[in-house]
């Protein structure tokens, strides 16, 4: 059973991200940054999930994780993610990218970068350019991408203060989060259900493609990348449905699950055991979906959570056959495309704003103003 | 109304003269503006003082009536009792009594133990601050909370665990050791020392334990004297021999009450013969320690600086002169044990008077007692509600509004929807309140600032989740407004469309067009391509969309079905009349087209259509502008001129095919 340790920390978490490991070394994920929203004032935070000492006999993690040190940080806390092992990119509703430095030697943060109004509203109406909350960034280091509500896309380089590329009006409705496809390729998700493709090497404003959901117009809010199949994608959106897409093929879903009955806040297949993924939501539930194939074989796998549900999924895509290394999530075979879900958090009543995983560890932050972490997600 | 109990605490504003300036002040959730007039205080003429008006105070100020709510520490109050308030809620109300009484003493427990933890933490805080006034402060929080903890603690022994005789004391023995614990860093102090007998505080520590009734504890220390004076070994055995002797009533044992009343009268008899014969006559602190196993008042009372405050006192008392008290019984003894702890010297503290209330069984007066004296709303609130669910509130409507425990949510989670963040919370309490609770979540929901979509969005979830359809509207509104503003068409369209709000959608469709008549391409396609059934939302949403329709038709040379598609949008009354013109101007190219595309049946509507555009003008009322750019009606000569001949053109061409083909 996932363990979690949870703490108040008075303050509504909007984003929480585990700090990196060095992908050699083989040490335990031990620091991570959360972001804060809707606080009069918001912080970036930087919290140790404690030493190894800690751990008792049972190797259970007992005591909470400690906040290091914190950083003003103006407007909410939209987006963010690890730049590398010392730098935290976050993205603000006052529209501006900003990189923070957490020095480790004497625990302190410092703003290293920012671009202020990277994301703004233009127009023969308003007199100043106003600005514009970013919704979402990604990062690939050096490179960084964001996206916002004025629909606009920019691209910056970590050490470069001038913006590098912007497609403006990419989007004509809010553009909610980003990821990257390849190293020059993305993934935009907007608020009428598209996800969009685009091209660095493309000049202009046009994706090279756009998927979406025939008929509906559900806003999608998350997507993530499988970690070994680049064209594996996950999303969600406003009805918590989760949708599985591979972009080689179609402009369809390849499967869509039911999940969720609001907001899908976030989704993030395991980084490293992506047969696992994660989704968390409004209606405050923390979900792990497992689609490992050895599954049927192990039924007692994660089975001791709060609520088990096997769905079977529906299979909107054309059936591609001919891969021997075909992703689990891919399936299209019913009898076989069966997963388990596992409810990770029960009785949350307010959202759950945003997890991550990173090995056996997970963290998640939300509106009741906790963050939850478990060291033994596979336990 | 009421009567007031009290006079109303009052509060200086600092940097508002009330003295010399009238005040005025506005009513607000949670929070009240406060400024100062131009009138002064005791003018005769009203009008000087509107003349200066410069000397005013130009400041207003907004007063916060609960200002707990704003401390970083209380806010993990507020979160985490959300948690165990809803879990209350939503627990069954048909479970047996008896586990349903456990569920609910389960539930005041993780209450106190939130209250208990906050606690700590403001205790640690206190400490570690070295702001005197911040220190002051914590500590002042840290009062009220053990205050709250207190109250609470009782209320559960009375209310809840509705204790019966015998078991009553020992809760109330657990109540006083878990409050006054000042004897266990005295106790340590002592076992520290060298020579622990001699310590000065050796035998306060000895009669505490015996006031708290801790007797193992009491007989542990007891043994040290023992051992080492060897001329007071005897009578420290005696006494040990009571102490140990001393009947202790077993709520679940097999034990009867009769049975154990016999066994406890003979002990304490047992006592007296030893006081009488003058055992202990040579040492007084044993004598006065088996005077207190006696139950001697006098003695008792000796003892106050041991038992910090009179319900101490009341429950060594009781242990030793009445362990089977009856709940009914209690206010009497409570009543009596606070003047003779008093003694006159003092009169009783708000604190004493809740307890006092408590005691006497009266839940409102408690309530009131603490609303009173406290500014915070959540402990009332609270414990209110639970002993709501424990049914003991029934009877209590208030004259306005609605029940008292809804009153109080009520209150409560004005407070917190007045706070920057909390308003997630207040939610709850509102769906939980029966009455009033959804008109407060309507009138509040909508004053939510909403600076980001994602906010937005959250808010909205809550809307449409209680099916508010008004506020959803209102919302999407403003949201779509702030779109238009910031020149971000689609997102308005998404926005008016998810509020069904077709009027909003028709506005902005027409936007659309305008930007298509002026720059002669359409934005925002990704969104206007598809927009499936939303289309149908307005009128002019769905000419909108059929228009890029045609559109793409033409851009892919599909001209009959492109054709068709532009007349039926005329015929069929879809486009609106501004639009007509552009979209025979459309049709233009492809009367113009090599082969026959519009019928000669098509021809003549398209025929009626520009002459019920022409003869409908003039009686349209143009505007006085439009009169005045006589250059722009050259310009729309021209086009019907242009027009009439294309027509004229392709109605002969079109003849000439159709008279061909059937002639063939």
């Amino acid at each position: 059973m996932e363990k979690f340790n949870a703490k108040f920390v008075s303050q509504k978490i909007s984003k929480s991200r585990w700090r990196p490991v060095p992908s050699a070394s083989l040490l335990l994920p031990d620091l991570f940054a959360t972001g804060s929203w809707d606080n009069e004032e918001n912080k970036v935070s930087v919290w140790s999930i404690g030493d190894f000492g800690s751990l008792n006999a049972d190797g259970d993690y007992e005591g909470d994780h400690q906040l290091l040190c914190d950083i003003k940080h103006n407007g909410d806390v939209l987006d963010m993610q690890f730049l590398d092992q010392e730098r935290i990119v976050t993205a603000s509703s006052s529209g501006s990218v900003t990189i923070f430095r957490h020095h480790q030697n004497n625990q302190t943060l410092s703003i290293n970068q920012r671009w202020e109004r990277a994301h703004y509203h233009s127009g023969p109406d308003i007199p100043s350019c106003g600005s514009a909350p970013c919704t979402g960034i990604v990062c690939n280091n050096p490179e960084i991408v964001s996206v916002g509500e004025d629909g606009r896309i920019n691209l910056f380089k970590a050490d470069s203060k001038k913006i590098l590329r912007t497609i403006d009006n990419a989007d004509s409705s809010t553009l909610h989060a980003v990821t990257f496809l390849r190293t020059t390729e993305i993934m935009t998700v907007n608020s009428i259900g598209q996800l969009k493709m685009w091209d660095f090497r493309q000049q202009g404003n046009e994706p090279s493609q756009i998927f979406f959901l025939t008929g509906e117009r559900v806003p999608l809010y998350c997507v993530d990348r499988h970690p070994n199949q680049q064209h594996v994608v996950a999303t969600g959106g406003q009805d918590g449905m989760l949708s599985i897409w591979d972009v080689r093929q179609g402009s369809m879903p390849v499967s869509l699950l039911e999940a969720h009955d609001a907001e899908m806040w976030e989704v993030h297949f395991h980084p490293s055991n992506p047969d696992h993924l994660f989704t968390c939501s409004e209606n405050g539930s923390l979900w792990h979906w497992n689609a490992s194939s050895d599954m049927a074989e192990k039924p007692s796998f994660l089975q001791l959570g709060g609520r088990n549900t096997t769905l079977s999924r529906s299979t909107l895509g054309q059936s591609n056959i001919n891969q021997s290394l075909m992703s689990a999530w891919l399936s299209s075979d019913p009898a076989k495309g069966r997963m388990e879900i596992t409810s990770l958090l029960p009785n949350q009543t307010l959202s759950v704003n945003s997890l991550d995983i990173l090995g056996q560890c997970l963290v998640c932050g939300t509106d009741a103003e906790a963050i939850h972490v478990t060291r033994q997600l596979f336990a | 109304m009421e009567e007031l109990d009290v006079d109303p605490p009052l509060t200086t504003i600092p940097g508002v003269n009330s003295k010399k300036k009238c005040m005025g002040f506005d009513w607000g959730p949670g929070e009240m503006l406060v400024y100062e007039t131009c009138y002064e205080n005791q003018s005769k003429n009203l009008y000087e003082g509107r003349a200066e008006k410069g000397l005013g105070c130009p400041f207003i100020r907004i007063v916060q009536r609960d200002e707990d709510i704003y401390s970083p520490v209380l806010r993990k109050l507020f979160n985490e009792s959300h948690g165990i308030f809803v879990g209350l809620q939503k627990s069954e109300e048909e479970l047996p009594s008896k586990s349903r009484k456990t569920q609910l003493v389960r539930v005041s427990k993780n209450y106190r133990s939130v209250i208990g933890a906050c606690m700590e933490e403001m205790h640690q805080l206190a400490v570690s601050t070295r702001d005197a006034a911040l220190t002051a402060q914590y500590t002042s929080q840290v009062s009220v909370l053990s205050a709250m903890e207190l109250i609470w603690n009782l209320c559960e022994i009375l209310f809840i665990e509705v204790a019966t005789a015998g078991s009553l004391l020992l809760h109330l023995l657990d109540w006083v050791q878990l409050h006054v614990c000042e004897v266990d860093s005295m106790a340590q102090e002592v076992l520290n020392s060298e020579n622990l007998t001699k310590h000065d505080k050796y035998w306060n520590v000895i009669t505490s334990y015996v006031l708290q009734g801790r007797m193992d504890e009491a007989r542990q220390m007891l043994a040290k004297e023992a051992n080492a004076t060897a001329a007071s070994r005897g009578m420290c055995r005696i006494l040990d021999g009571l102490m140990k002797k001393m009947p202790v009533f077993s709520p679940g044992g097999t034990q009867t009450l009769t049975e154990f009343e016999l066994k406890w009268q003979h002990w304490h008899e047992e006592c007296e013969r030893y006081v009488q014969d003058g055992t202990f006559a040579s040492s007084s602190h044993l004598e006065s320690i088996c005077k207190i196993l006696l139950g001697d008042e006098a003695t008792l009372l000796k003892q106050k600086e041991l038992l910090t405050t009179w319900y101490h006192f009341l429950v060594s008392r009781l242990l030793y002169t009445h362990p089977m008290v009856k709940p009914a019984e209690l206010h009497v003894y409570a009543q009596s044990s606070l003047d003779m702890f008093l003694g006159g010297d003092s009169s009783p503290e708000p604190l004493d008077n809740i307890l006092m209330a408590a005691f006497e069984f009266d839940i409102l007066q408690v309530i009131k007692e603490f609303s009173i004296t406290s500014s915070n709303w959540w402990f009332v609130a609270h414990l209110t509600d639970l002993l709501d669910h424990c049914q003991l509130l029934q009877t209590h409507n208030l004259y306005f509004g609605s029940n008292m425990r809804e009153f109080l949510l009520l209150e409560y989670a004005s407070g917190l929807f007045a706070h920057h963040s909390l308003w997630q919370l207040g939610v709850d309490y509102f769906d939980h309140c029966p009455k009033l609770g959804r008109v407060y979540l309507e009138l509040h929901i909508e004053r939510i600032p909403l600076n980001t979509e994602k906010k937005a969005l959250k808010v909205l979830r809550i809307c449409e989740q209680r099916q508010m359809g008004e506020q959803v509207r209102s919302i999407c509104k403003s949201m779509a407004m702030k779109a238009v503003r910031n020149n971000r068409l689609g997102s308005a369209l998404s926005w008016s469309i998810r509020a069904r709000d077709a009027a909003f959608a028709t506005l902005i469709s027409d936007r659309f067009l305008k930007d298509y008549c002026e720059h002669g391409r359409f934005s925002d396609l990704d969104l206007i391509d598809n927009l499936g059934p939303a289309m149908l939302l307005s009128d002019r949403l769905t000419f909108l969309g059929k228009y890029r329709e045609f559109h793409r038709l033409y851009g892919k040379k599909c001209f009959p079905e492109a054709a068709k598609l532009l007349l039926s949008l005329m015929t069929a009354r879809i486009a609106p009349c501004s639009f007509w013109m552009t979209l025979l101007m459309d049709a233009l190219p492809l009367l113009e087209q090599k082969q026959v595309i519009f019928s000669a049946e098509q021809t003549y509507e398209l025929m009626r259509c520009l002459e019920d555009l022409t003869a409908v003008k003039p009686d349209m009322g143009e505007t006085d502008e439009r009169r005045l750019q006589d250059d722009g009606d050259d310009v729309e000569t021209t086009k019907v001129e242009m027009l009439r001949l294309a027509l004229a053109r392709n109605l002969s061409r079109a003849i000439v095919k159709e008279g061909t083909l059937d002639g063939w």
